[in-house]
């Protein structure tokens, strides 16, 4: 696994999301710091596509050798795709949790929550 | 309730832990590694190759004296006549009802000397119990904790490995002898909790670390309790804790063979009742077809309880332990979990899960 990074394009939640902005949709996934604290994980259990999902509410779960972890949505909006690879090789939410290991990608429903999302540095910040 | 901030105790082996990338974890009052390079990885280096883990967290008590088998035949489940000078016997300590008060290893050092090696969390209850049940017997009963490291190489390689370093034949399987390895004079017991061949090493303190270094140069690779629990739990070996607590009997656990009711240990007499009426609760290895891993606690549909679960890394589901109803515990039988909300169908299997035939 590669060591802890943040990009600074992406817009993060505390409770460890990213969210890559595009307009009015963004793409969903964990931070690095949220994979390396659950291990391996060895499953993700997809929502369907057109779930709704409301900020800061729990959308689904990734589970790792040792735990589960619920998670929570950055932003509220419709699914409109789900990352079906991740099925098969769930590993790549370790290794390359910005990339291949995306989750969701979601059109949003309230483009202007984005204002509470921290940036990486801010988000950086609450981790030490 | 907020956690008590207590002072978390550090095996001799805690600087090697963080060098070689540990995750350290609070676990039972000491500082430990969960993981260094991953569970999965390090799960399978202990199946396909050799692992080293600290186990110093273990406690380690000598019970000595004339009367020291009959004392030790009064305390724990099993016949403690069976174990030769140098040989091995997995026992346990049980209360008046036969709840099971820890599970422990017993190691005859010679006629009238055993070692017993307790749980990390149970070692200051144990030690009580063997005052106050075992003082009335001409024995001394000394907390040796302090004095040992313990290191456990498990893994198809180990023996190999360690009889490299050694300076005599190691001993078989359920023995122990005293042997130096690389240089460190330590006490090798041909035990271990993984279902791999391998053998625990006690040494004293101050040579934990070179020692540890030596194996890891020959090639063990650091394991951390992550996988020693995963590993545990593929070969069905019960923690104390989740598996075995005051509230479960042994016959319940499927442990009646490690207990010799003629002996007339400390619960012996609510032990045979069981053991004659036969359980209402068994305790039954599962594994679960799919996605999903059931937990410790998780509820099983129509009554029982899950008492382990993780994802097993060698069959790549999620296995556990649970609780059920004595007419469930046919292997073959399934289950319904309730994991999270989500019910889960599971399987009762045989023991142990992950073996070297499949």
């Amino acid at each position: 696994m590669a060591d802890s990074h943040y990009p600074d394009d992406l817009k993060y939640h505390s409770e460890h999301d990213w969210a890559r902005i595009e307009g009015d949709e963004a793409t969903f996934g964990i931070t690095w710091y949220a994979q390396d604290t659950l291990g391996e994980v060895v499953f993700f259990t997809p929502p369907t596509v057109g779930a709704a999902l409301t900020k800061d509410d729990q959308y689904t779960e990734v589970e790792s050798v040792k735990a589960v972890s619920d998670v929570v949505a950055p932003l509220s909006g419709e699914v409109i795709a789900v990352n079906d690879t991740l099925s098969d090789n769930p590993q790549a939410i370790n290794e390359d949790p910005y990339g291949e290991g995306w989750l969701v990608r979601v059109r949003l429903s309230d483009p202007s929550e984005v204002d509470s999302l921290m940036d990486a540095a801010a988000y950086v910040a609450t981790l030490s | 309730m907020p956690e008590q901030t207590i002072e978390l105790k550090r095996t001799p082996l805690y600087a090697a832990h963080l060098e070689a990338g540990a995750k350290l974890v609070p676990f039972a009052g000491w500082e430990m590694p969960i993981q260094y390079r991953g569970i999965r990885e390090e799960h399978l280096a202990v199946r396909n190759d050799v692992g080293v883990f600290d186990v110093s967290h273990m406690g380690q008590v000598v019970i000595s004296g004339q009367q020291a088998q009959e004392c030790l035949q009064h305390l724990v489940s099993n016949d403690v006549r069976r174990m030769p000078e140098g040989g091995a016997q997995y026992s346990l300590l049980c209360n008046e009802h036969g709840g099971v008060v820890d599970d422990l290893f017993l190691y005859r050092l010679a006629e009238r000397r055993f070692l017993i090696v307790t749980n990390a969390g149970n070692h200051p209850g144990d030690l009580a119990w063997m005052h106050a049940h075992g003082e009335q017997f001409d024995v001394e009963i000394s907390d040796c904790q302090a004095s040992f490291a313990m290191l456990a190489v498990q893994g198809p390689r180990a023996r190999a490995l360690v009889q490299g370093l050694a300076d005599g034949k190691l001993p078989p399987r359920l023995h122990c002898c005293e042997r130096s390895v690389a240089g460190v004079p330590l006490l090798v017991c041909g035990t271990g909790y993984t279902g791999e061949d391998g053998v625990e090493l006690l040494c004293d303190p101050d040579q934990a670390e070179p020692l540890w270094a030596a194996l890891v140069e020959a090639g063990a690779q650091p394991v951390g309790l992550g996988a020693r629990d995963t590993l545990r739990l593929e070969a069905c070996f019960h923690l104390y804790g989740n598996d075995l607590d005051e509230r479960h009997d042994p016959i319940s656990a499927g442990l009646g063979w490690a207990c010799a009711e003629q002996t007339g240990f400390i619960g012996a007499d609510a032990i045979s009742e069981v053991r004659v009426s036969g359980p209402e609760l068994k305790l039954v290895p599962f594994s679960i077809d799919g996605p999903g891993i059931a937990r410790q606690g998780n509820p099983i549909v129509g009554g029982g309880i899950v008492t382990s679960g993780s994802y097993s890394p060698s069959l790549e589901r999620g296995i556990g332990l649970a609780y059920v109803s004595a007419a469930c515990a046919v292997p073959g039988v399934g289950l319904q979990i309730d994991v999270r909300g989500t019910i889960r169908e599971a399987v009762v299997e045989t023991k142990p899960l992950y073996g070297k035939d499949q």
